[in-house]
């Protein structure tokens, strides 16, 4: 019989699959430590946080929505699907990039310092693109931004050279079109 | 019913409701007024033990041996903590548990005070689910939905942390009554396309094969005979996981023994060879799969489980069945028999041919000597001199484990309590004491490693104060004897810190904790020493002294396929074993 060739007891890591992006809308008691039982799930078991959003969203049944986008292989993604809707405290898992026909959204604000052209020219893009002004100095703006992520990925890296201090984003929201709920 | 009492008073309540009647613990002050509750009631008796994960492991036993939920009582602080092992234990073994945490008084939560700790932080990622109780009118829902969360779906722990100021706290205490909870609602009966589309898949098969798991336990008695049934209506062979062994009687010629790192080479050729796969609550597992992408190639497989996220984990399966095995099995069943299904008899006859080819090679032999008691003897003669018995196993972790495996055969389900998911070292004793006390009757022994025993020796302690006459069968090899294997094998034979250096002298220690102490050396004694064991009405330590070279085989090296065990010397060459028409199969 052949020795063994590893010096480990456990099994080599299988050949890497592609890895897809997927947004996950997570309906869940708002009860103490829910968000930690889903955040723990994901550091625990290794799976990836592209971007998490959470609030109440029906107060009087104290349920919330968690958006999550997250990375992994197909069989990763069924995993943290399945692994999340074995959680107590949560009531649906759907995910919203399989289901397809979904509209995904994220708000950023964006704070830009200059004077003189860079400040007319962070304006006019500004315009461009939709965002509105929500706070000014004679030195700085602040834009509000709404749009999918790649809106405002441009939109920020158009900022930076014109002064772009900090910019805060909210993550993806998303919600299915057409009359049916969750 | 409802009825004003305290929150201890209603810990006791619940558990006495939920016909609780022995609950394992240990005092402290974070749970000082739960212990006045049992002090003043005597439908729940509290189990006195000597370390909280001695406590948690003995609830497992206690659950394991019976199909009830295990019932703990630590206090706060270094009381959570010293469970933690214990819950991630049942945790990865399913195994139903309710544990009682006692915390510091509400308004010093996040305060650091005396003996606190994050206890539902830390047993957030090693229970099924955990509270936090903030109110006492919280209390009595979240003792029954505990009971209920534990014991339904796929079983586990669960744990409630309670502060002093809510067990003094006065409320109203309800009986259990329907589950209100929305989002847990485990799938109990299986998709019935998906059952037809499996029951077709096995009546075309040629080459099928039963791969059981622990859910079949956990499922009960009755799934235990639907599995036989189904078993002997196909004439299929079958093989199990650790967790799963009794299940299916080791006596019958259609099983094939444990299967994985450590299983015979006829179940792992079988699983490798087989082309459709019956997977029935098991989880393909590492120990199991092997090298993920030469598992089973050719098979179509078939996963009943009651665990959605067991599904696709590790192996990608044909056709998914979620439900509990019980109900499952019922329906194949009935579908099995009234389609009138008949395996393929010339094909089933050509499969048989090659098991008994690949069993004829005897992976699990060994050289037999007379002058050292080789473990895998000892183990078969405690088998042949307590199989008429009303006998339960448990063991500690390591190279016993998997020889007790192997070697004693299990009949019945329920009927052996092990570590297998975490694989902790010192689980057997604790587990004795709780199956003991379950079955006062019956003869309990752990059958252990004299490294794995004296990680939770004391609770011999306990064995003695509640007059549990366990058996704890020492094989004592003085090494860690696993690591040791693997150092050998893996390592080029550094036995780096694995020998067991200045061992106790276990008859004397037995003395010494008042129970009685029994050494063996010698494979001609051995007998008459088992049987002195066997009749001793007392806890008994028993140091079966054994050959200290001796390796666990066979095993699948890691990183390799089901089909490249590796045997021991014993094992009967390829060329013997079988003719050149078997080679090309092998």
């Amino acid at each position: 019989m052949n020795a063994p060739t590893t010096t480990s007891h456990y099994p080599t890591a299988p050949m890497a699959q592609k890895a897809e992006s997927h947004t996950l809308s997570v309906l869940v008691d708002n009860e103490p430590g829910v968000l930690a039982r889903v955040i723990g799930l994901f550091s625990g078991r290794g799976y990836n946080i592209e971007s998490l959003t959470v609030s109440e969203t029906e107060h009087q049944k104290h349920l919330s929505l968690i958006t999550i986008v997250t990375t992994g292989t197909p069989m990763v993604i069924e995993q943290i699907k399945n692994q999340l809707d074995r959680l107590v405290p949560i009531h649906r898992v759907v995910d919203m990039t399989l289901a397809g026909n979904s509209i995904e959204r994220e708000l950023a604000m964006v704070k830009v310092r200059g004077k003189g052209d860079n400040r007319v020219e962070a304006l006019r893009l500004a315009d461009a693109f939709r965002a509105r002004v929500i706070d000014a100095t004679t030195e700085s703006f602040v834009f509000e931004i709404t749009g999918k992520s790649d809106k405002i990925e441009q939109f920020v890296e158009l900022m930076l050279p014109l002064g772009l201090v900090e910019v805060a984003r909210t993550g993806i929201a998303a919600i299915k079109r057409g009359p049916e709920g969750l | 019913m409802t009825k004003e009492m305290t929150g201890a008073e209603m810990v006791i309540q619940a558990m006495a409701d939920q016909g609780v009647q022995h609950l394992f613990g240990y005092p402290g002050g974070a749970v000082l007024p739960i212990y006045d509750a049992i002090f003043a009631q005597d439908k729940v008796k509290h189990i006195l033990v000597r370390h909280e994960q001695g406590a948690v492991h003995a609830a497992e036993g206690y659950a394991r041996s019976t199909g009830k939920v295990g019932c703990v009582l630590v206090t706060s602080g270094p009381g959570a903590t010293n469970a933690v092992t214990g819950l991630t234990d049942a945790l990865m073994d399913s195994i139903p548990l309710v544990c009682i945490t006692g915390q510091v008084p509400t308004h010093l939560i996040g305060n650091d005070a005396f003996q606190e700790a994050d206890t539902v932080g830390i047993t957030r990622p090693c229970t099924k689910h955990n509270y936090l109780v903030k109110r006492v009118e919280d209390l009595p829902r979240i003792l029954h939905e505990a009971f209920h969360i534990a014991a339904s779906g796929r079983p586990g722990p669960v744990v409630i942390d309670i502060p002093k100021d809510v067990q003094f706290a006065k409320g109203v205490y309800s009986k259990p009554k329907e589950f209100p909870h929305t989002g847990y609602k485990p799938r109990i009966k299986g998709d019935m396309a998906a059952i037809k589309e499996a029951v077709a898949l096995m009546a075309h098969a040629k080459r099928p094969m039963f791969y059981t798991g622990g859910g079949v336990i956990n499922s009960g008695k009755a799934a235990s005979d639907l599995l036989r049934e189904l078993v002997k209506l196909t004439g299929f062979p079958i093989t199990s996981t650790l967790m799963g062994l009794g299940a299916y009687p080791a006596a019958d010629p259609q099983w094939l023994g444990m299967l994985g790192m450590h299983g015979t080479l006829e179940a792992n050729m079988a699983m490798h060879d087989c082309d459709v796969m019956i997977c029935v609550g098991a989880r393909f597992d590492d120990r199991i799969t092997g090298r993920i992408d030469a598992f089973s190639p050719g098979s179509k497989k078939i996963h009943i489980d009651i665990d959605p996220s067991s599904i696709n984990k590790n192996v990608r399966v044909d056709v998914p069945i979620i439900g509990d095995c019980a109900h499952v099995l019922e329906d194949m069943v009935r579908l099995w028999r009234t389609n009138g299904h008949q395996a393929d008899k010339k094909a089933m006859s050509m499969w048989w041919t090659q098991i008994d080819k690949w069993r004829a090679r005897k992976s699990l032999a060994y050289r037999p000597s007379n002058e050292v008691i080789k473990p895998q003897y000892a183990i078969q003669r405690l088998f042949e001199l307590t199989k008429d018995r009303d006998t339960y196993i448990t063991t500690e972790v390591g190279q016993h484990q998997m020889w007790a495996a192997q070697f004693y055969g299990f009949n019945e389900p329920n009927r052996w309590m092990t570590s297998g998911g975490l694989g902790t070292m010192g689980y057997g004793l604790p587990a004795s004491v709780g199956v003991q006390l379950a079955h006062p009757k019956s003869l309990v022994i752990d059958i252990a490693g004299e490294a794995s025993v004296q990680m939770t020796m004391q609770e011999l302690s306990t064995a003695v104060q509640y007059r549990l006459p366990i058996k704890i069968f020492i094989l004592n090899n003085g090494y860690m004897g696993m690591v040791r294997q693997w150092q050998e094998l893996l390592h080029g034979g550094r036995y780096s810190e694995s020998y067991s250096e200045a061992l106790p002298d276990f008859v004397k220690l037995a003395d010494a904790m008042h129970a009685v102490g029994i050494r063996c050396q010698k494979p001609g004694d051995l007998d008459h020493a088992i049987k002195e064991m066997i009749d001793v009405d007392r806890p008994v330590l028993f140091d079966c002294v054994v050959d200290p070279a001796e390796n666990c085989f066979p095993m699948i090296p890691s990183g390799r396929a089901h089909n490249e065990m590796l045997l021991g010397d014993a094992g009967i060459a390829l060329e013997d074993a079988i003719t050149e028409e078997g080679k090309m199969l092998v």
